[in-house]
């Protein structure tokens, strides 16, 4: 080993923020460490479970990072999600059920996908809305533009 | 003397720029010859001051001079000169003068070379620009001056976080902020429209460059910054969905769709109020970018609240630009005479629909970004919104405006013409199709997801390949007349082509290295062997060196393939001295068709080493296609001697 002092953190948020150069104050306070995630120790022997604790790592949030998947952090707290997680599946829970002990555990806010409920309708809603309402703009526009253009068109 | 120098200079540029910000447009309303003429000359001096100040930063980060506080905090005597000289821009507030220095010489561009502009038109140009660069200097000077002194001075400096240590991140930023502030003279140019109440052929013309400028800059700065997380943060991800990111992506998806309608406005006259609002819209979320960026409302709502000066600064900047610009929208927008008429199945038709689908791609991304923040603020509730969601949602929107670029090409402007446009891409439809089974049944993926990919991208360079025959009549006569018809053709037509053909090669790439990414993670003793997408690797062991301001621990692979030797991948961890932080530095063996990725972790047991190693297939397509993307937006810019621009 060097003679630095390894400080643990974790990395992504760092990474990003980092990567727009942001707030010099937060820079000093926490220094960011190589990401490391998914340690040797930790996989299963099982590929199949291991492939599916991956799938569902990815979804679950570290939540001591910003922004960042237990998959992806090396922080203490994402390591021992990660070691529950395949616990719960070596122990034979599906998938829902195994993300299910965890939501129950520390709340929504673990989930990278937001689960659909009375204040994430606007959420989910957002693209279609988007899409939904620009093509009825585009499709009256049109329609007023061919009305418009009838003298000089085709 | 240098920095006091350099204070001053940013002073006489907050005034020159009050100056330029005024009297122009106040000359521009009253028909005062002489107050317009102004404009010239302030933006001149303007720059000349900014550069300045930039200088003087620069300078004391060369000499390091740790009597100024900036460079105290963001510099090291030891460290490598390149990093001195970037180090000026990795900090908030070096990097603020960089982004007023942007700002002058795009003001500078726009001063010298816009002698075909009306005066009016210039004036009020000029004057918003001169607006912004006030609300800037402004920001800079009173909450994030680089140039406050230290009594007595350090005898070193604090040192320049090792992760911004490297060329990749060091160049990141400027690529970004010249994508950024160039946004702004479009909506510069986009404010003077409305003042005027024309928006015509013309202007559209005076629009692109800048447009074309911005992003081209931006496809840069975004891809250098995503190649820097791949090769740096040791995983081999390339995306992550953050905030941060999507500050970056949302001006570039507004851009996008900007340099799109642009194109109908030049040449037809058509949705001249859409472009307009979309001027606006992109520099807004470029403003907005920085808003979240750099008050620290990202960290939590909380953290804005504890220092609130900067953040409220940027929003009182971001509110009153945005605001000013859409209030005059409403006012004038309806002003506008409508413009040509097209049919809806046309080269115009396509393009409203690129536009559909990017402009929902942005408000999406900005409701992901967003939502959490405002839920926490309107009910306390948190929630996460990470790359799941936007996989879901994001994605969706892409796929049809990627099948949507082929059927744009081939449409003729004006006129509907569904048959021939669907004739024309009949072959290469089903050779898409074909190239779809094959990769489907040749990957032997239960999902037919990622070999649709790569279909799409087979789609998108044939109909560039098709269109770019077409034109030069290529095979239906002579190679020489066809050689003198591609040299013939207009700039706008090779820079669309390229553009496109990079779109497609990317496309391929984020598909294929995200879907058919090989990783093992072990842990080796020297001598181990590990074997990997038919490659062998070796480990020899690793060592101690010693860099200019930090230690490694260097580990070095033998990589064979069937027997040769290929190379030898030396991965490093860092220890950076001073700010006593490790980075870990992945070795990459590239090839024109995948990547070997090696990354050494930490030291276990006896010897051995934890070892993470990859092969990304085709991941090097992804910033070849953002290149070639950016290729084309360059080429773009090249103007036809005598040639309309």
């Amino acid at each position: 080993m060097t003679g630095g002092q390894r400080r643990r953190t974790c990395g992504a948020g760092w990474r990003a923020m980092l990567r727009l150069l942001v707030l010099p104050g937060l820079l000093l306070l926490a220094a960011p460490a190589p990401l490391h995630a998914v340690e040797p120790d930790e996989i299963l022997a099982d590929p199949a479970l291991e492939a599916r604790a991956r799938d569902l790592g990815r979804e679950l949030r570290c939540l001591v990072c910003q922004n960042q998947s237990i998959e992806d952090s090396d922080a203490p707290l994402a390591r021992d999600l990660r070691v529950i997680l395949r616990q719960r599946i070596e122990a034979g829970d599906s998938d829902e059920a195994a993300v299910a002990w965890i939501v129950e555990r520390y709340g929504d806010y673990v989930l990278l996908k937001p689960p659909l409920r009375g204040d994430t309708v606007i959420l989910w809603g957002a693209p279609l809305v988007a899409l939904a309402g620009g093509a009825l703009v585009v499709f009256f526009a049109m329609r007023r533009n061919r009305r418009a253009g009838n003298g000089d068109g085709p | 003397m240098i920095a006091e120098t350099g204070h001053l200079a940013l002073i006489l540029a907050l005034c020159l720029a009050l100056l330029q910000g005024t009297l122009p447009l106040a000359g521009a309303a009253r028909g005062h010859e002489a107050w317009m003429k102004l404009a010239t000359g302030a933006a001149l001096a303007q720059a000349a001051m900014t550069m300045i100040a930039f200088a003087a930063l620069t300078l004391a980060y060369i000499h390091s001079d740790f009597s100024l506080r900036n460079v105290f905090e963001n510099s090291h005597s030891l460290k490598p000169m390149l990093y001195k000289v970037t180090g000026v821009w990795g900090n908030h507030e070096g990097s603020l003068v960089l982004w007023v220095l942007i700002l002058a010489l795009f003001a500078l561009a726009v001063a010298v070379r816009g002698d075909r502009l009306p005066l009016e038109t210039k004036a009020r140009v000029l004057g918003v620009l001169g607006l912004i660069a006030a609300g800037f200097l402004a920001f800079s000077l009173f909450t994030s001056n680089p140039f406050e002194r230290l009594d007595p001075p350090p005898v070193d400096g604090r040192d320049l976080n090792p992760i911004l240590q490297d060329p990749g991140l060091a160049f990141h930023p400027p690529f970004l902020y010249l994508g950024y502030v160039g946004l702004s003279v479009t909506f510069a140019f986009a404010v003077a429209a409305l003042i005027e109440g024309r928006v015509d052929r013309r202007w559209a013309q005076w629009v692109r460059p800048f447009t074309l400028a911005s992003w081209t800059f931006l496809t840069t700065g975004i891809a250098l910054g995503s190649w820097w997380a791949y090769y740096e943060l040791g995983w081999g991800g390339w995306w992550f969905w953050d905030p941060v990111e999507n500050a970056s992506f949302m001006p570039w998806l507004a851009a996008t769709a900007l340099l799109h309608s642009t194109i109908v406005t030049g040449k037809r006259e058509a949705l001249k109020s859409w472009t307009i609002l979309l001027a606006i819209l992109a520099f807004s979320l470029s403003l907005l970018g920085t808003f979240l960026v750099r008050s620290g409302v990202l960290t939590s709502v909380h953290a804005f609240a504890v220092d609130p000066a900067r953040g409220v600064f940027i929003l009182a900047i971001l509110t009153a630009s945005i605001g000013g610009a859409l209030a005059l929208y409403a006012m004038r927008a309806p002003s506008l005479r409508p413009g040509g008429f097209f049919a809806p199945v046309s080269r115009e038709g396509a393009l409203v629909l690129n536009n559909l689908f990017l402009a929902a791609g942005c408000f999406t991304v900005l409701t992901g970004t967003l939502y959490p923040l405002l839920l926490d603020v309107v009910s306390g509730a948190t929630v996460s919104v990470g790359p799941p969601y936007y996989e879901i949602v994001f994605v969706p929107l892409m796929v049809p405006l990627l099948i949507l670029v082929a059927l744009g090409m081939m449409a003729p402007w004006k006129r509907a013409d569904l048959a021939g446009v669907l004739s024309r891409l009949k072959l290469l439809a089903l050779v898409s199709v074909v190239t779809w089974g094959i990769a489907w049944w040749w990957t032997l993926q239960s999902s037919p997801l990622p070999a649709f990919g790569i279909a799409l991208s087979v789609w998108i360079a044939g109909s560039v390949i098709l269109e770019y025959g077409e034109r030069i009549r290529i095979f239906r006569c002579p190679l020489r007349q066809s050689w003198q018809r591609a040299r013939r053709l207009p700039a706008a037509s090779h820079a669309m082509n390229l553009a496109h053909f990079g779109l497609a090669v990317f496309v391929a790439g984020v598909t294929a290295s995200s879907a058919w990414q090989t990783e093992i993670i072990r842990t080796m003793a020297a001598g181990d062997r590990q074997d990997i997408a038919g490659y062998t690797l070796v480990f020899e062991g690793a060592q101690m060196v010693a860099g200019p301001n930090y230690d490694a621990e260097r580990g070095s692979f033998l990589v064979m393939a069937d027997g040769r030797h290929i190379t030898r991948l030396e991965p490093e961890r860092r220890s950076y001295l001073v700010q006593a932080t490790q980075t870990t530095e992945a070795a990459i063996h590239t090839t024109l068709f995948a990547d070997l990725y090696v990354v050494i972790g930490d030291a276990v047991g006896d010897g051995g080493h934890v070892v993470r190693l990859y092969h990304n297939p085709l991941v090097p397509w992804i910033w070849g296609g953002a290149l070639l993307m950016a290729a084309g937006g360059a080429i773009g810019l090249v103007r036809r001697r005598g040639g309309p621009p």
